[in-house]
């Protein structure tokens, strides 16, 4: 990630998922969450859904990923906040996309969105704090900027 | 129409649904690596000696897994019992909203506490009917705040779904008992009138061209060509499964039989496509003519 091309409009590379149903599984057990629902679709299908999907805290890891991917280990996510649409079904392919709406220099949100074949699964916003050089970076630009 | 399930969920609003609760685990690199072999992140601050816990991690060191929330208070369970009770048996997460106020890293012991937020008025969704419920969670780590975890599910009780339902039986009667005697045998056999000859189909007791009340029948040979069709997209019938097609078929002996084309997708079907009769078994109880396109007959 070059820091210096930061700024609000930045789009994120987008990140296609194969919503397999192993990720399914595998997500919802590595978040403890054993809702039936999430494992076996028989027991889903008498809920009333077609199929096991995807639980909320899968989707919740997956945008944390998707953005510090982009802005890298030392990138510190301050905050998550989401809300699912269309659920997650084996088969289906999620495709995260994302881009900044707001960046002081050091925080900045990013709006992400997550679509499926069904529309929306997953749109939201995220905060994440940036490392050092580029605080330091900014507050060097800043003055310039306001010139 | 007030809805008085909704004003007693609303009293829960501002209680407790956890207090004082435990994470079963202190944070630890086990869980971490596995949720990050989930989630795909190869992020290499989760990884190695000086491994942090991905942040998106927070709710996960509160769950109760498979031996249940012990911090859960009465409250929690009696408005979920509440609820079920009326029928909102099954629940879906709708939101999630978390802070993150310090990084967790292996060690850290969690406790937590949680408020009901806010109990919203019975909505209908996709899913069915039901409501939302917010909850907030505070998590600590080591006792300190380490963040929070505002959690949105939807209670409801799912839509209901119809079962299978069985095909229409046909209308058997003294004038057509015999049709559907030898149908059951698997043959299809048509009206010939006995003063002029005519073949007729569907059966009747006159002769439509001469008044006849005599007749005799011919078997189909089974050949025959779809001579026009329409495609059926709405109102559903519990027994089929729109879109489908109704092939009006023409026989080799020129008489016409509104039928099912098979072996073809309903947006096959054309004109003209040779078919052959086949027999179907309908529910364990029946047999229907039915028209099977002929190899090389669809496109
Ligand atoms: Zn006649």
């Amino acid at each position: 990630m070059d820091r210096g091309l930061i700024g609000a409009g930045t789009a994120l590379p987008p990140l296609t998922v194969p919503v397999t149903r192993t990720l399914i599984v595998a997500g919802a057990i590595a978040s403890r969450d054993f809702q039936d629902v999430h494992h076996d679709a028989e027991l889903a299908e008498q809920k009333g859904s077609p199929d096991i999907f995807m639980n909320i805290l899968t989707t919740n890891g997956l945008v944390g990923r998707y953005v510090t991917d982009f802005f890298g280990e030392q990138a510190l996510l301050r905050k998550v906040a989401i809300r699912l649409g269309a659920p997650n079904y084996p088969g289906d392919t999620m495709v995260l996309s994302g881009s900044i709406g707001a960046f002081d220099g050091t925080t900045a949100e990013v709006r992400v969105v997550g679509t499926n074949s069904l529309g929306n699964h997953v749109t939201g916003t995220v905060k994440v704090t940036l490392p050092g050089p580029a605080r330091v970076r900014e507050a060097e630009i800043l003055p310039e900027a306001g010139a | 129409m007030t809805d008085e399930l909704y004003a007693r969920l609303k009293a829960y609003e501002g209680q407790a649904a956890a207090a004082s609760g435990v994470g079963k685990d202190p944070v630890n690199e086990s869980m971490i690596r596995h949720w990050c072999e989930a989630m795909g992140d190869n992020n290499a601050a989760y990884a190695g000696p000086d491994a942090v816990a991905p942040p998106t991690m927070l709710q996960v060191w509160t769950m109760g897994g498979l031996s249940g929330h012990a911090g859960r208070t009465a409250a929690q369970d009696e408005l979920f019992a509440l609820l079920e009770g009326a029928g909102f048996t099954s629940v879906v997460a709708t939101d999630c909203e978390q802070e993150y106020l310090r990084t967790l890293r292996p060690g850290n012991r969690i406790t937590y506490d949680a408020v009901i937020e806010c109990v919203s008025e019975r909505k209908t969704t996709k899913l069915g009917t039901g409501y939302f419920i917010t909850t907030r969670t505070d998590v600590r780590a080591d006792g300190e705040p380490a963040g929070t975890h505002r959690f949105r599910v939807l209670k409801y009780a799912p839509r209901a779904r119809e079962p299978k339902a069985n095909r229409p039986r046909p209308v058997i009667n003294r004038d057509n008992a015999g049709f559907w005697e030898k149908v059951a045998e698997h043959r299809l056999l048509i009206q010939r009138c006995g003063g002029c000859g005519t073949l007729r189909f569907p059966w009747l007791p006159g002769c439509g061209c001469c008044g006849s009340q005599d007749w005799d029948t011919v078997e189909a040979s089974g050949s025959g060509s779809v001579f026009s069709y329409v495609v059926m997209h709405h109102p559903p019938f519990p027994a089929f499964d729109p879109p489908f097609a109704v092939g009006l078929i023409e026989l080799a002996e020129g008489v016409r039989i509104v039928s099912s084309v098979v072996g073809v997708a309903h947006d096959k079907v054309r004109i003209g496509m040779p078919v052959e009769l086949e027999f179907t078994s309908v529910d364990g109880e029946f047999e229907l003519p039915v028209f099977r396109v002929v190899q090389g007959g669809a496109d």
